[in-house]
């Protein structure tokens, strides 16, 4: 008797677990270098040379057809005031799609603020796109596989197969992920892919008129963005959450969140 | 009939198998753990072509310089050389078949978006000219006095 | 040009108020849908949990609750999938977690542990109720002049029977048998499709909130609680209205009675079942709420000695934004005053049904904290996030994401244990069912 039910559960569980058997195989990164070996995207921003204009912002929602009025967007430029007290004081109205042309930092339901001149230490812009993370935790969460990582590392969402549960969007510990307004599913950056494929450069990257951002291949030892990124001190955002980003930072602090 | 317990594991198996037959109709053929593996590479692989066929709008100085080389270099040779023109001009589509004329944004919240002054130690925003939109002759497009090619008042 | 705004009003925005620092894109993404989520499958896992506890480990006293908690059970189950169809921004792809499941990801199993759930519940009713099936086959076969209702049953139960009349004493045996077994089975799988919802918000590492390995066993203990509960506070409703219907003859508000013919229990009867079963749950009740009290205790303890980081938002939204919420609703109206009603001697069914409902509350405004909590700070943790659930829905999506998503998901269990009382009779009192 028991014996009988535990077989037919044994079945029910055999028979979920065979839905994905082919899904098993797991690759090692060793493997995974060795099978594409010559590309891998990386992307540098510079902040000392972003001035906040906002040009890549409009032209990443031109090209991507992210509409222009919806407050989400691929990329955004933040603003960081700190003040000679130690106050850091940030702002990002919609993105900085209009660029910043004010002093007054938006604080949303807190109304604007004015830091007056002289009690600002320095103040600078950065600009905030998709990451790529080497392991990110987005791909890892998607419960369909409707967002993957391409051999040259780039981190994709199938319009066609995203059910919209929004998992990625939380798993995301950069909110570089949102529902698009249109399409109804999760949306993010994704480094141009139609157009670095061809030989291009980001949109973001074209648009920006100080070369503040720059995307490059990480394996290519006379690409500008890794030889910056081998040189020079760079870093990466948040990487106490095990993501290994590759958006490198010249001029990043530790305000910057 | 004495072993009618077995009954219900029969639906069971039934119900699975009929959801793994419509599996093998449902999912496409190239949908599987692909280069990265099952973690980071489970997807449909088509859908990577989908993404690189996405249409470009944005087409770049090269392809302007093609018909106008004379306007880029007469902008080369000033301040506003390192703006690209699409980011005045508007993205050039398939331009000059579609859209056969750009609409250019001439508006002063173009202009702001670098030069209205702010105070920003320690970013490259502070070395750029700039002036108080809302007391800088308001409500005047700078086009009116600046060229946008070549601002600097001088050279006019 | 109306349409087109409205299009453009990004999914979140129009229940999500920031305040100073949020990154353009975060919103409160998951609202009122997956508060009612976890809520929903711990009821489930909780009813589950309640009728093996007699099927199991043979708490006699249990005996007449637990028939009812497993059909209830049964009936909560389709509605546990509710608030996630509601919640999909592509309802029909839902599918896709079966066709193409990711399993390093936590939700991927849902359908997978769901349907062998939803397999050992319907399985067991089948065990449980294959007597009573048999019987009213014959019964309605040999019926002369079947009732509208009838003869929509008798095909039900021919199917449902799968075949097997065999109602010999082995038979009955292998069924007591089969009962057992899949009751015991029964259990790791409610806590493991429990669990593992708690899983998906202890494994997210980007929120801080949420992060912890303890997440999975509250989430469970308090599943146990609030599916205790809400067996006692129907259960008493239901024997309120049986009790009431009985009186006076109102057999529509009976759907077994309507469906079987008149098998109405006795007032009296019905009285005295109803207060030895509501004190006896009320017991384990208390068990379950002092394991889940302690762990969320514990959970919140530990977050304020280590104070990491993230603990300065935390602090801001336990302490001051979200404190009614989580002091005086949670804690206090939802914990603190139901242990007192259930502690203090001389227990009436009354009290115990109070204090039930005040626990169950206790319970969403949990899974609320923890779910609108985890999203109320930025996650660059210099801004906040508020939450408004819209009640009055302008469009389709702040009606599932609204009042209305959330009142369909409360009232739906009753509308198909209604139907389902009609096939499984809830409240029978044959002896010889198991």
């Amino acid at each position: 008797m028991k014996r009988r039910d535990f077989l037919k559960n044994t079945a029910v569980f055999v028979a979920g677990a065979s839905v994905s058997v082919s899904a098993l195989d797991f690759i090692t990164p060793k493997e995974l270098f060795a099978a594409n070996p010559q590309l891998k995207w990386g992307f540098l921003v510079d902040t000392h040379k972003c001035v906040g204009c906002g040009f890549c912002v409009k032209a990443c929602k031109t090209e991507n057809d992210i509409p222009y009025e919806a407050n989400v967007t691929r990329t955004w430029v933040e603003r960081y005031v700190i003040k000679k007290d130690g106050d850091v004081v940030m702002d990002c109205p919609k993105g900085a799609r209009d660029g910043y042309t004010t002093k007054l930092l938006d604080q949303n339901h807190s109304g604007m603020l004015l830091v007056p001149e002289d009690e600002i230490a320095q103040a600078f812009f950065v600009p905030k796109l998709c990451n790529h993370c080497t392991t990110p935790a987005c791909v890892q969460v998607c419960p369909v596989g409707a967002t993957y990582q391409t051999a040259d590392g780039v981190v994709l969402v199938d319009r066609s197969w995203c059910i919209g549960c929004g998992y990625c969007i939380m798993g995301c510990p950069y909110g570089v992920r949102f529902f698009h307004p249109v399409e109804h599913v999760a949306d993010k950056c994704t480094f141009c892919y139609h157009r670095i494929s061809k030989g291009g450069d980001t949109a973001c990257a074209q648009a920006c008129p100080f070369d503040a951002r720059q995307i490059g291949n990480l394996k290519d030892p006379n690409d500008p963005v890794a030889q910056t990124v081998l040189s020079q001190r760079v870093g990466v955002l948040r990487d106490e959450y095990g993501t290994k980003p590759n958006v490198y930072y010249i001029g990043l602090n530790k305000e910057v969140r | 009939m004495k072993n009618h317990v077995w009954r219900p594991l029969f639906v069971v198996i039934a119900i699975a198998i009929g959801i793994l037959l419509f599996r093998a109709f449902y999912v496409p053929s190239d949908f599987g753990s692909q280069e990265q593996g099952y973690t980071f590479g489970y997807h449909r692989l088509s859908n990577e072509q989908e993404w690189k066929d996405y249409p470009e709008k944005y087409k770049g100085n090269d392809y302007c310089n093609e018909c106008h080389d004379d306007k880029i270099e007469e902008l080369e040779s000033a301040h506003h050389g390192t703006i690209p023109c699409e980011n005045c001009h508007g993205a050039a589509f398939d331009h000059p078949d579609d859209p056969e004329k750009l609409t250019i944004d001439r508006s002063r919240e173009l202009c702001i978006r670098c030069h209205a002054k702010l105070t920003m130690p320690s970013s490259d925003r502070n070395d750029i000219p700039g002036i108080d939109p809302a007391k800088h002759n308001q409500g005047e497009e700078c086009s009116e006095c600046h060229n946008p090619h070549n601002p600097s008042l001088e050279d006019m | 040009m109306v349409e087109q705004v409205a299009q453009m009003i990004v999914h979140g925005e129009a229940w999500t108020v920031k305040d100073l620092f949020v990154l353009p894109n975060e919103y409160v993404y998951w609202s009122i849908q997956i508060v009612m989520y976890p809520y929903m499958t711990g009821l489930v896992a909780g009813a589950f949990v309640l009728s093996s506890l007699y099927h199991v480990f043979n708490v006699e006293k249990l005996k007449e609750i637990a028939r009812y908690a497993l059909v209830f059970s049964f009936a909560l189950l389709p509605v546990a999938m509710m608030p996630l169809m509601l919640h999909l921004m592509q309802p029909l792809r839902g599918i896709h977690v079966l066709m193409t499941p990711h399993f390093t990801s936590a939700i991927s199993a849902f359908g997978i542990v769901f349907m062998t759930y939803a397999f050992i519940v319907a399985a067991e009713i089948w065990f449980v109720y294959r007597k009573f099936i048999v019987e009213s086959v014959h019964r309605l076969n040999n019926k002369q002049d079947r009732s509208g209702l009838e003869s929509l049953l008798l095909p039900i139960y021919k199917i449902i029977s799968l075949g097997a009349m065999d109602l010999s004493k082995e038979a009955l045996d292998s069924d007591h048998k089969a009962v057992k077994f899949l009751a015991g089975l029964g259990i790791p799988v409610a806590c493991f499709l429990h669990g593992y919802a708690g899983f998906i918000f202890g494994s997210v590492k980007a929120n801080a909130l949420w992060m912890t390995p303890l997440m999975p066993v509250i989430f469970i203990c308090s599943a146990v609680v609030s599916g205790i509960a809400l067996c006692i506070v129907s259960y008493y409703i239901f024997m309120e209205m049986r009790k009431w219907a009985a009186k006076r003859g109102k057999n529509w508000l009976l759907p077994d009675a309507l469906a079987q013919g008149g098998t109405a229990i006795p007032v009296e009867q019905l009285r005295s079942i109803q207060e030895h079963e509501v004190k006896m749950t009320s017991k384990y009740l208390l068990i379950f709420m002092t394991a889940a009290l302690t762990l969320e205790i514990l959970d919140m303890i530990f977050r304020g000695y280590t104070a990491v980081k993230s603990w300065d938002a935390l602090r801001m939204v336990i302490y001051e934004h979200d404190f009614m919420k989580i002091f005086v609703y949670q804690y206090g109206l939802g914990n603190f005053l139901p242990f007192l009603l259930l502690l203090v001697p001389g227990l009436t069914t009354r009290r115990a049904v109070i204090a039930s409902i005040l626990v169950l509350f206790g319970v969403f405004m949990m899974r609320w904290n923890v779910v609108i909590g985890g999203q109320a700070f930025s996650l660059t943790f210099a801004g906040f996030m508020e939450y408004h659930l819209p009640i009055i829905p302008h469009d389709i999506e702040t009606f599932k994401e609204g009042l209305g998503g959330m009142l369909s998901v409360i009232f739906a269990p009753f509308i198909i244990f209604y139907f389902l009382n009609m096939i499984f009779p809830a409240f029978m009192s044959d002896d010889e069912v198991h």
